[in-house]
């Protein structure tokens, strides 16, 4: 997650489309039941008009909808999986256009596998599959990558379908730290795709003395200069952490006000420059921001592309950990499909490749001895590989409730001014 | 937009139609032929208002209603009659309503102050100039040829704080030694008024090419000054460009987010658009979301036509 698209990259309209016309002809081929049509556009009449803007489950005169049942699959006839994820997020060959591991997986099962980058933000893709999900249908993807706290949330909402972890021998090579999270215990629903770590990065020549902590981004010489990311779990989680709260425990709502306190005060000095997602990596290279909050993987492709201009550390207090997770949608009747596709990236060799191109934390355990035949220069890349002592001053944020999530959501919201 | 130039656009321009005569059978059947194919011709249009615009509202104005259930998931909510939804977004969110309208305002005097006299220029001055006339013409909408958001973004790598503008800027102190343009309420509405300077000037320039400068000769031969000519003649005769395009500005203007959400800063730039988006996208609140952009699209209508009441009616035709 997290990365820009690249200008070299496959964005070909044309060709999208001509992948978008394929999915869309073999959708037609799995007609979804009738009931599940009926399910879709019945209940509350405007609700259904407003399918795109996710009110599914208003419907039925304001009883909540019953979860809705996993498609049955036709994986054994319908020799395809289809893979949503962020963009920059898979190995890439500019000269042949193609995803390597991927070919080498289409031909190994013979599985014809449709690669889309079409998430740009968990909240925003959320939103446009939520009212197809909850109605049960097929959303034309069998994999879906998310987010932690997102995942929780649709998997709490029995939006995505059980695995089989039978079809799935390597899950034996999930890193032990990421086997068991709160939202999904014993990964039944959910495999990790990438994680990575939330921390503070500044431009080496304009700050030669470097940061070690989140304070230090409050320093009078970089007024103005500071931008911070727009996830409240990372920003406000740094500062909490910097405030001595492990915000994997039970941490209160008076922790959390007090990290948004010093970020309201921080914005309205003017010491932060701006709150972004994304695109505080231009406003680096531009030099508009010369010290962030931001995400480790950034950090080390920027650098590949820039020069060697900035550095990333995980604060003296911790940072945050995250992951983005793969999980099979409840309409999807590819499951088995998409099953293989995962056990196929949990090989080490496979995970390996996949890291060297993307710089995010490689979940596969194995994958740094791959590694060593692929690009030894990465062996020892803590940001990719990191060691356990950095493992340990980070930390993932505890489960919350849906009323804390749209409560701390939105006073954050507020303190950024939206 | 084209207009015929010389006479016949004067005429088109606001003189009214000669006197018709008694009703006559002939005429009478005619009219009603062309009443059914009128009919017929707003058919399309009609039923996409209704599909695309009409249901919407209304969808809108239910969701802004809605209530959430106790302890019910993110992003669910069932239909109710929450009318407190309206007044809890107001209360929160009064000042960026206010600031929005305050940035398309001033975006669109300047857009006013920066088209008027591009579109005069084009339109009138060069009017013997066929050639440059058309260059300029193709200049002024070349801008819509590229996105609206790598503009924008190219504007911030213009007015970077590294940049070549910000460093003339302090280096004639201009701008103090850690001033800068971006992430101020200054480069929103600079942002604001160049995105939406086509609006105003393509109108102007439609009103302004059909005038006749005949009657601005005659203005001077009866001892007028040039500026009392443009007062008085020129100024006048533009209005029904003026006014289409201060709406043109002004309204998409106040619901803009791009500009301040990539211009702008966290303290006192934020319009509404953008908490609008973050309601609906981040915070999941539909009926906040749907609240705000009721009382946004309700506002906009109030001003419009307050100020059609005050200065506009005979120009909007």
């Amino acid at each position: 997650m997290r990365a820009q698209p690249r200008t070299d990259r496959l964005n070909d309209p044309a060709l999208r489309a001509l992948v978008r016309a394929q999915s869309a002809t073999r959708q037609a081929a799995a007609q979804p039941t009738r009931r599940a049509l009926l399910r879709g556009a019945g209940g509350l009449g405007l609700a259904g008009l407003l399918a795109a803007c996710g009110t599914g489950g208003t419907g039925g005169g304001g009883q909540s909808a019953a979860a809705p049942s996993p498609a049955a699959d036709i994986s054994d006839t319908d020799k395809a999986v289809n893979w949503a994820n962020w963009t920059l997020y898979l190995d890439y060959d500019d000269k042949t256009g193609t995803y390597p591991t991927l070919v080498e997986f289409e031909k190994q099962t013979g599985i014809r596998a449709n690669y889309a980058e079409d998430i740009d933000g968990n909240d925003s893709y959320y939103g446009k599959i939520q009212a197809q999900l909850s109605a049960g249908q097929d959303i034309g993807q069998d994999i879906i990558t998310l987010t932690d706290p997102m995942a929780g949330r649709i998997i709490r909402q029995g939006y995505t379908q059980e695995l089989n972890h039978a079809n799935i021998p390597n899950l034996a090579n999930l890193l032990p730290s990421l086997r068991d999270v709160g939202f999904d215990p014993g990964r039944r629903h959910s495999l990790t795709w990438q994680s990575g770590f939330a921390g503070i990065a500044w431009n080496k020549e304009a700050v030669p003395g470097g940061l070690r902590s989140v304070e230090d981004l409050w320093k009078p010489e970089l007024k103005g200069r500071v931008e911070v990311l727009d996830e409240w779990r990372d920003t406000v989680g740094l500062i909490m952490m910097q405030n001595g709260v492990d915000i994997s425990g039970n941490w209160t709502s008076d922790d959390f006000d007090a990290a948004l306190a010093t970020l309201e005060e921080q914005i309205a000095s003017g010491q932060i420059r701006q709150v972004k997602g994304n695109s505080y990596k231009e406003d680096l290279v531009s030099g508009d921001a010369l010290a962030v909050v931001c995400w480790s993987g950034d950090i080390t492709q920027l650098n590949f592309e820039n020069g060697d201009k900035w550095e990333f550390v995980i604060p003296e207090a911790g940072g945050t950990l995250w992951s983005d997770n793969m999980m099979v949608p409840i309409g999807s009747p590819r499951k088995a499909n998409a099953e293989k596709l995962m056990n196929y990236y949990y090989e080490p060799e496979v995970a390996a490749a996949v890291a060297a191109y993307v710089n995010y934390i490689c979940p596969v355990d194995g994958a740094r001895e791959a590694m060593e035949k692929i690009d030894p220069s990465l062996v020892d890349n803590p940001l990719i590989f990191p060691s356990s002592e950095d493992l340990a001053r980070t930390k993932v944020f505890r489960t919350l409730t849906a009323e804390e999530e749209t409560d701390y959501g939105s006073r954050f919201q507020q303190a950024i001014g939206a | 937009m084209t207009a015929a130039p010389g006479l016949r656009g004067r005429h088109d321009a606001g003189r009214g139609r000669a006197p018709e005569g008694g009703p006559n059978p002939e005429e009478a059947a005619a009219d009603k032929k062309r009443g059914r194919i009128g009919q017929l011709l707003v058919l399309p249009g009609f039923t996409f208002l209704l599909l695309f615009f009409a249901a919407p509202v209304v969808v809108l104005l239910a969701m802004s209603l809605y209530t959430k259930a106790p302890g019910a998931e993110i992003g669910q909510f069932e239909p109710a009659l929450q009318f407190s939804n309206y007044a809890v977004v107001l209360r929160e969110y009064w000042d960026v309503l206010v600031r929005s309208f305050a940035f398309a305002l001033a975006a669109t005097l300047a857009a006013l102050l920066i088209g008027y006299p591009m579109a005069y220029l084009v339109a009138v001055r060069l009017r013997a100039h066929r050639l440059l006339q058309g260059i300029l013409l193709v200049l002024l909408i070349a801008p819509f040829f590229s996105s609206f958001i790598l503009r924008t973004q190219a504007w911030k790598q213009i007015l970077a704080d590294e940049g070549p503008v910000v460093g003339v800027l302090r280096a004639l102190a201009v701008l103090p030694e850690d001033g800068r343009l971006t992430a101020t309420a200054f480069a929103v509405v600079c942002g604001l008024t160049y995105n939406f300077l086509p609006f105003m000037t393509l109108p102007i320039y439609a009103s302004l090419e059909r005038l006749d400068t005949r009657l601005l000769e005659a203005s001077g031969d009866l001892y007028a000054s040039p500026m009392r000519t443009f007062r008085q003649v020129t100024l006048p005769l533009s209005m029904p460009g003026v006014f289409a395009g201060t709406l043109l500005t002004f309204i998409p203007a106040s619901g803009d987010y791009v500009n301040a959400a990539l211009l702008g800063n966290n303290r006192d730039t934020t319009m509404i658009g953008q908490v609008i988006d973050s309601r609906f996208f981040r915070v999941v609140d539909y009926p906040g979301a749907a609240a705000l952009s009721f009382i946004l699209m309700v506002a906009i209508l109030v001003l419009v036509m307050a100020y059609i009441r005050r200065f506009g009616a005979r120009n909007l035709f």
